[in-house]
């Protein structure tokens, strides 16, 4: 994961050789998991033997390793809604081939649900419960009451989706409704409510 | 509700606007280009050509949901039109068929969208017509083309719309392999992203600048021009607050212009 403050570290892994190789990424500052954190976008490879479209030799000490364990296909997945990006859900396997749908799909979600977790975390763990995967169910208008609220409350984009997120959990309504009193202008978060 | 597009569109025939499209869409298509930069470039164009009322583009987002990644206008009621296309209407219709749907009277179709027809009805739409983002057996989206008036498009604009959602189609593919659905993943999922970024900036724009959506989106895409920046960059530098605020704001159109006010300035 990458904190707000620019940290990164692997938060958890199924494995050694899982884990060995994320610390790596993480220390070289290289790697398939760390450029899907910067663009936003997932970096598949399904067969790092014979990469199609992807340059690999972007990240010489990676592939020595990768290589060295066994590592024949890195799927990436950011952990991200929009401008925020909380780290990468990576998926290593010992032999080449693409996903099947269904675990794109499942990849998908599971990073979806992993953002959300990760955000509210940062913050305070315990306000939070449940519906993790809600992130990409989100309709545009919360990412524009997001932006609204961040510039209102002079916060980071991270922290004005946790606040519509507490704000929609306190008063026991969905995100949407919240997002569509910011856009209406019927709900400001820089004055104190009764 | 939504204005009508004016009848002439800066004197050029049609043919010459269709030349104009094709060479402007081939011209992104040759640079490192950005997908949502293309996306919109295209529903603009198509509600010039077409005299439609409103256009967007959905796209099948791989978790099973339909995500509006592109839209003519930022107005809100429009936007909720196409999501509800998530659950039912034409787009999904069209979607799922791979075939292009034309509906010439909407009100005549409320028990077949019993949802979206009266959102439809309401914001002003009378007739719609959705083709296919398809590129052989493999659909990733739809086109929707929305109409004020109870309206088919002739066969020659059908044809010309499925052309111009062909070109997204391999736009957003790149021309790569299809069969490589990593490619698709990584595509679609970066169109999706940026289109959120994008949302974040304009929230972030319209609130700073106390200015609607659409003007915060013209000011976006006036400075995304000028700098040569791509629109999704310029949206994440926004939200990061690494482009200053004068630089936008000299960009915003005046706030007596209508909801397309981002023409000339």
């Amino acid at each position: 994961m990458v904190t707000q403050t620019g940290n990164r570290g692997a938060v958890c892994a199924t494995d050694e050789v899982a884990a060995m190789i994320e610390e790596l990424q993480f220390s070289l500052g290289e790697g398939p998991c760390v450029d899907a954190v910067n663009a936003g976008r997932p970096v598949l490879i399904p067969d790092l033997a014979t990469p199609h479209a992807v340059d690999v030799s972007r990240w010489p000490a990676f592939m020595s390793a990768a290589a060295d364990v066994g590592i024949r296909a890195v799927f990436a997945f950011p952990l991200a809604v929009g401008a925020v990006r909380v780290g990468a859900l990576d998926l290593y396997r010992n032999q080449a081939g693409e996903l099947s749908l269904e675990q794109l799909a499942g990849a998908l979600l599971a990073a979806d649900a992993a953002a959300i977790a990760l955000l509210s975390m940062d913050v305070n763990a315990d306000t939070f419960s449940g519906d993790a995967a809600e992130g990409a169910d989100y309709h545009l208008e919360v990412h524009r009451a997001t932006g609204m609220v961040q510039e209102q409350l002079g916060v980071s984009t991270a922290d004005a989706l946790l606040r519509l997120r507490a704000k929609a959990f306190a008063d026991d309504r969905p995100i949407s409704e919240v997002a569509a009193d910011v856009i209406a202008r019927r709900l400001r978060f820089d004055v104190e409510e009764s | 509700m939504i204005d009508e597009p004016g009848p002439g569109m800066s004197g050029s025939s049609r043919e010459e606007q269709i030349t104009d499209t094709f060479v402007t869409l081939a011209d992104t298509l040759v640079d490192d280009y950005d997908v949502i930069d293309l996306l919109d470039g295209l529903v603009e164009r198509c509600v010039l050509l077409f005299g439609a009322t409103a256009a967007g583009i959905l796209l099948v987002d791989q978790r099973g949901n339909l995500s509006v990644t592109a839209t003519s206008s930022e107005e809100t009621r429009l936007l909720e039109v196409f999501q509800i296309q998530g659950d039912e209407g034409p787009c999904l219709d069209c979607i799922r068929s791979s075939r292009p749907v034309t509906c010439g009277d909407l009100a005549a179709e409320s028990a077949r969208w019993p949802a979206f027809v009266p959102a439809a009805l309401a914001t002003g739409f009378r007739a719609v017509d959705a083709v296919p983002l398809r590129l052989r057996n493999v659909t990733i989206g739809g086109l929707n083309l929305f109409h004020g008036e109870t309206r088919s498009l002739p066969p020659a604009d059908r044809r010309l719309a499925q052309a111009l959602a062909d070109v997204a189609t391999i736009g957003i593919l790149q021309q790569r392999s299809i069969h490589r659905s990593s490619i698709l993943a990584e595509q679609l999922q970066a169109a999706l992203n940026s289109r959120i970024v994008i949302e974040q900036a304009k929230g972030v724009l319209a609130e700073r600048h106390g200015v609607g959506f659409e003007q915060a989106f013209a000011a976006l895409r006036r400075y995304a021009r000028d700098t040569n920046t791509k629109l999704s960059e310029t949206a994440r530098l926004v939200v990061l607050r690494e482009i200053d605020a004068d630089e936008i704001s000299r960009r915003l159109p005046r706030s007596d212009s209508g909801p397309d006010g981002a023409s000339e300035h």
